[in-house]
């Protein structure tokens, strides 16, 4: 952006010279408000956050500079590290599963059948909710001993479930909440997909005599895959950074066992009131996410070379 | 201070003979009127004490003329929003609601509140019958700092008690444990898991199972702290403490006790599914609610069993103090003192919303007559206040005290051992709590 800009001042400034004096560039007024909003809101706060990962910065105490102390404390303390792990487990989870759920729902909702306007408008329905409402409603659910999902077990002779109660479940559980509500999400982005493919291969496929899961696997899959990294994309971007379902059903419990990064540095910083440390998790977190974006952008490029051929 | 002005002395005087009409003598009451439209801020937090207060304001105003805004914010967020602004320097609100067991410290060492000692002393500002040994030795310990300075009125006070179900008592032919080993041993004779009953409930949810558990380390006679401020509770006292915390939820409780707070413990019980639920003394208006509870009139209160150092009651509290920054000390000191004043602290325990930490009212057998809650109740806390001792240490990491330690003992509801897991968890502690006696 800034080669382009500065092209474009350069041919003005020629311009201008021969004429009148000199005058700034007369695009300036426009780009300042955002300029400024951008260095203020998002630039200024990150730097800030660097600046403070190097103090021990706690309220109600005097600042004092310590340098990496922060960051060198990271890989020795048992709770990051152990959420670094439940941040990647929950978020694996729970882009994979809304995926396959999703793109299952988009090939059952793509079929012409009755009643098909009405169950697609049920289905999105979770998608609409307030995180935090569900999530209470959930944890009413997932009660050991009065919630209705052990009950539901119980009719169909299946013993019962401690579900967020126990360390070994909470994460799986915690999923299925996350999944029920975002598979209509990717539903809709794959329908798109679906909805806008030609209908000539399927034609000469039949003609050939594929079956229908010949068609699906190697017809629809390759020609919905830009529509899926889409929705992993933002799957992943949503999981990563999830807080509300995860706060507000377990508070990161039982013990730690689903303290995901994002609850870990809220701890730390508003509960502890540690601000140094927290920013310096926060810049980690930052590289993490970054490093993650990066990859689901190379896999993208290298999926859409694929699905498009030669064509740019 | 103000300086003393015209209209203030007629204000005074106009307060003064108006108290004197009505038949007290007029030296004796604080000039309630003496900062008459000045406007406050409290900043509260969200329950029964809050509700408690925003009742009956008018009231206040009427007798002082001060018009007071006031907000009531869920506790966490309360606890972070209050240190946020204080540590501005600017907070928004003149007086505010702590809770002992988690600030005192660190509003201590920070200085964020108001030295009030001279206030209480001073007959203009405070009523006769409030005096510092009206409260009780906890309340004391919890407002004064080190020097011996108040810093805050002590307003409740929250001992922990044995609630238990009468029915399944009698049931299964069981008599109310007066020791921690009889309890354990109840519990496993009431709990009927085909039934779907269980002999115990409490907090298993890490940090909230804090306050439980050190009911039963102080009375295997532990202590938070030596001398020199080192922690010690991973020592004897807690391995055997959390041997039998370990026991009672993983043999007697209702499965998923793991992820408990007091909220799923209270259904629970409620419910009619846990005969023993140890918790905060100021459950008993919803348990005695037929719209929210199974059990009304089937509740046994009693004092926290003993064990084999002693009995003790793990105690809590919250106070109202002012902020350091505040410009209407004098008017705020004078809200500070209604809100734990005689009539209504009696309010707040007649209603079961909270006990006041003024022996005056506890005491008050007129006060007593008023209250709705059953006898057992209000004895269990009259007998808890005599054997009651701070349940938390007091330091300013306590929150991630109660997040390590009490992660370690959730660990130990899923099997690992209580002296490994109290070990590993102290040393991860250790070098928290030295950073910031440090700082």
């Amino acid at each position: 952006m800034s080669t382009i800009a500065e092209q474009a001042s350069g041919t003005a400034t020629q311009a201008a010279v021969a004429e009148r004096p000199w005058r700034p560039p007369s695009y300036w007024p426009f780009v300042l408000p955002a300029l400024v909003v951008v260095l203020g809101v998002i630039i200024f706060p990150w730097l800030f956050t660097i600046w403070m990962s190097f103090q021990e910065w706690k309220v109600g105490a005097p600042t004092v500079f310590v340098g990496l102390a922060n960051y060198l404390r990271l890989p020795a303390d048992p709770r990051f590290v152990e959420s670094v792990g439940h941040t990647l487990s929950y978020t694996a989870l729970s882009v994979l599963l809304p995926l396959v759920l999703g793109t299952f729902a988009a090939v059952v909702f793509h079929t012409r059948f009755p009643g098909r306007g009405l169950l697609r408008a049920l289905f999105i329905m979770p998608m609409m909710a307030t995180p935090v409402a569900i999530a209470l409603v959930w944890t009413m659910m997932f009660h050991p001993q009065l919630g209705v999902l052990n009950y539901l077990l119980s009719r169909v002779g299946l013993p019962p479930q401690l579900w967020v109660f126990h360390p070994a479940t909470v994460i799986p559980s915690l999923v299925l909440v996350e999944t029920w509500q975002w598979t209509p999400l990717v539903m809709l982005i794959v329908l798109g997909g679906i909805a806008a493919l030609p209908t000539e291969p399927y034609e000469s496929a039949q003609i050939d005599g594929a079956s229908p899961w010949q068609m699906f696997r190697y017809i629809t899959l390759p020609l919905i895959m830009p529509f899926l990294f889409i929705a992993a994309m933002i799957r992943c971007i949503d999981a990563v950074k999830s807080f509300d379902i995860i706060f507000a059903i377990t508070q990161g419990g039982p013990g730690s066992a689903s303290e995901t990064i994002n609850l870990y540095l809220y701890s730390v910083a508003f509960v502890y009131y540690d601000l140094g440390y927290a920013s310096a998790i926060a810049v980690v977190f930052f590289v993490l996410i970054i490093a993650l974006t990066a990859l689901l952008l190379v896999l993208r490029r290298r999926v859409q070379w694929n699905a498009l051929g030669d064509e740019p | 201070m103000r300086a003393i002005t015209r209209r203030n002395m007629l204000a005074g005087t106009a307060a003064a003979s108006a108290l004197a009409l009505a038949g007290r003598s007029a030296w004796a009451e604080p000039q309630w009127k003496k900062y008459a439209g000045t406007k406050l801020e409290a900043m509260l937090i969200k329950g029964p004490r809050g509700d408690n207060v925003q009742k009956y304001l008018k009231e206040f105003t009427a007798l002082t003329g001060i018009e007071v805004e006031s907000e009531q914010i869920p506790e966490q967020q309360q606890r972070q929003k209050v240190v946020i602004e204080l540590s501005s320097g600017k907070p928004s609100f003149d007086v505010v609601h702590l809770s002992y067991h988690v600030q005192k410290r660190q509003f201590e060492k920070a200085g964020w509140l108001a030295d009030i000692t001279d206030y209480i002393k001073d007959p203009n500002l405070t009523a006769p019958d409030l005096v510092e040994s009206d409260f009780s030795a906890a309340g004391l310990t919890y407002a004064r700092n080190d020097k011996g300075r108040m810093l805050s009125l002590p307003w409740s006070v929250d001992y922990f008690i044995l609630y238990y179900n009468k029915e399944l008592f009698a049931k299964k032919g069981v008599a109310v444990p007066k020791t921690l080993d009889e309890m354990a041993e109840a519990a496993q004779k009431l709990t009927d898991p085909k039934d779907g009953t269980f002999g115990f409930v409490g907090r298993g949810l890490r940090n909230a199972n804090m306050t439980l558990w050190t009911n039963f380390y102080l009375n295997y006679g532990g202590e938070f702290l030596d001398d020199k401020g080192n922690i010690l509770s991973d020592g004897p006292e807690a391995v055997a403490a959390t041997k039998l915390y370990q026991k009672l939820l993983t043999t007697s409780a209702p499965p998923g006790v793991a992820g408990f707070n007091w909220m799923e413990s209270m259904a629970s019980f409620t419910q009619g599914r846990s005969a023993m639920w140890i918790d905060g003394v100021g459950w008993a208006p919803p348990l005695e609610d037929p719209n929210a509870s199974r059990v009304v009139g089937k509740v046994g209160y009693t004092v926290v069993p003993a064990g084999p150092k002693g009995q003790y009651s793990a105690t809590y509290g919250d106070g109202i103090g002012i902020a350091a920054a505040s410009k209407n000390k004098e008017a705020a000191y004078l809200l500070c003192q209604w809100i734990v004043s005689k009539t209504q602290g009696a309010r707040l325990l007649q209603a079961g919303g909270g006990v006041p930490f003024r022996s005056s009212i506890l005491n008050d057998a007129e006060v007593q007559s008023g209250v709705k809650m059953p006898k057992e109740w209000l004895q269990s806390a009259i007998d808890s206040a005599k054997i009651s001792k701070l349940g938390l240490p007091v330091v300013i990491p306590v929150a991630e005290y109660r997040d390590i330690v009490g992660a370690a003992l959730t660990a130990t509801l899923s099997g690992a051992d209580p002296a490994t897991e109290l070990k590993k968890a102290h040393e991860q502690y250790r070098p928290i709590l030295e950073r910031s006696e440090k700082a």
